[in-house]
């Protein structure tokens, strides 16, 4: 029995995971697209920068994934392929951009809490803008967002359950499947277990970057 | 030749005009020191040197060779102005060393960069025994390894000027070194800059500390209100000054 359910519940974590780490493989660098565009002396650039973060961060993320998965195709526009692989594209784009936009702003308040002085220094020692960026700037503002973006980052762990309402079978969606049929209420409970853990792995090595990066102030 | 002359300078913050017509030149192995109530443009005149402000108007030349002209658009090529900056080094009157490397990391890693990006031909093994001997002869021998918030105030403000002599500067600039610094820690850095001049280093040295000015400066040059209001022998500036203007801001320090 226990077994069983064991073997449901990986299934719906391995589905967990997939979202969790192509989520992560897009929006991290999507991110950093998205600040330097809002931090951008182009107005038309940022603008758009801010509209779209605006847009995103003001509604559910439940909401924009019903609409990224049905509108196309309401629309006329077959987009996502048919049957799971569709479900999964349209659940990691959604996911993306959605974090892409939070991530930006932590992104943000990294690059701009570093003294304007960092870079100065670097100019008046010949250092090119990349050198500067690379070699002086990065690595503070890596220290400096670490704790808001592991907030964010486990906070995406439990996100990835909303793919259930587009009958993304991930392991809310399992685990809840599992009650429903059997009658049985642990492995709902035993389903937190599995988000407890994946969290607990994270924290641990969330902990050990912060402890890396504590070299230095 | 003045291996430094800054002709006509002007610049503008918005509508707030900061520095007006500033004209002096500089020979080389000579201390010249800038004086002047906070806001009087000596820091932005500082700043215009090294390229991090842009003035409206005015020549800066170093070997009579002109590196910005306000009406040559050509002498403002961000690439050009990048090694352009290589003629002066600054010193910031915050340190703003970088807090990721140790104080050897800090003085090297610049000239590392350098030598990868235009080939100057210094080696790695090059590079390392000079920040060494640069980080010893500041008296930080036993701390080259130590990261900058590991230091103290004036150990790290030593660590800087180390870090802007590796470049090996035409003109060194110092924004006002040691006023971020508790005062039983100035000292230290003032020494260091003095034992600079002794070896005829040529400087330009914003500083509020009057007696410092006059014992090392070859030249003075006091501002107000973005203005040179005085300039001359320091001796002649600080302790017979001709303006009304200077005798005020020096009547503040005349108790000290």
């Amino acid at each position: 029995m226990l077994l069983n359910v064991s073997l449901t519940l990986l299934n719906g974590l391995g589905t967990t995971i997939e979202i969790f780490l192509l989520t992560l493989l897009f929006s991290l660098p999507l991110g950093l697209v998205v600040a330097f565009g809002s931090m951008s002396n182009f107005t038309p650039l940022r603008w758009l920068c801010n509209t779209v973060v605006w847009i995103v961060r003001g509604t559910p993320l439940m909401l924009q994934l019903i609409a990224f998965f049905y509108v196309p195709g309401i629309a006329g526009f077959q987009i996502w392929p048919s049957g799971d692989a569709g479900r999964m594209m349209a659940t990691v784009v959604a996911f993306s951009i959605n974090y892409a936009c939070y991530f930006s702003v932590i992104y943000r308040g990294g690059i701009q809490g570093v003294p304007i002085g960092q870079r100065e220094a670097g100019e008046v020692l010949g250092m090119t803008k990349s050198q500067i960026f690379f070699k002086v700037t990065l690595l503070q503002m890596v220290k400096r967002i670490v704790p808001p973006m592991s907030n964010e980052i486990i906070t995406l762990v439990k996100d990835t359950s909303l793919a259930r309402i587009i009958a993304v079978y991930e392991l809310t969606f399992t685990g809840y499947s599992y009650m429903k049929s059997s009658g049985l209420v642990w492995p709902l409970f035993y389903t937190g277990l599995f988000y407890l853990l994946f969290v607990g792995v994270l924290t641990i090595l969330f902990n050990y970057i912060e402890r890396k990066l504590s070299y230095f102030r | 030749m003045a291996i430094l002359d800054v002709q006509h300078i002007e610049k503008h913050f918005g509508a707030t005009r900061v520095l007006e017509d500033i004209s002096f030149s500089l020979e080389e192995g000579q201390a010249l020191s800038i004086i002047g109530s906070s806001g009087s443009g000596k820091t932005t005149l500082l700043r215009c040197l090294n390229f991090l402000e842009t003035p409206d108007h005015g020549t800066i030349s170093v070997r009579g060779e002109t590196l910005f002209d306000a009406n040559d658009p050509s002498t403002q090529r961000e690439s050009d102005i990048r090694k352009k900056r290589l003629h002066f080094g600054m010193v910031f009157q915050s340190f703003n060393l970088f807090p990721q490397y140790t104080a050897l990391q800090n003085v090297t890693l610049a000239r590392e960069l350098l030598a990868k990006t235009e080939h100057t031909g210094d080696t790695h093994e090059v590079i390392q025994a000079e920040g060494k001997a640069l980080l010893e002869k500041m008296g930080l021998a036993d701390r080259m390894d130590n990261y900058p918030h590991q230091l103290s105030g004036g150990q790290q403000q030593r660590v800087a000027i180390a870090r802007a002599l590796a470049m090996k500067p035409d003109i060194l600039c110092f924004d006002e070194p040691t006023s971020a610094l508790d005062p039983e820690l100035t000292g230290e850095v003032l020494k260091v800059i003095r034992s600079l001049a002794d070896q005829h280093t040529t400087m330009v040295i914003v500083t509020h500390e009057m007696a410092f000015a006059r014992d090392v400066a070859d030249y003075v040059i006091f501002m107000d209100g973005g203005v040179i209001v005085e300039q001359g022998d320091p001796r002649q500036v600080i302790d017979n000054p001709q303006e009304e203007r200077t005798r005020q801001f020096l009547a503040h320090y005349s108790d000290q």
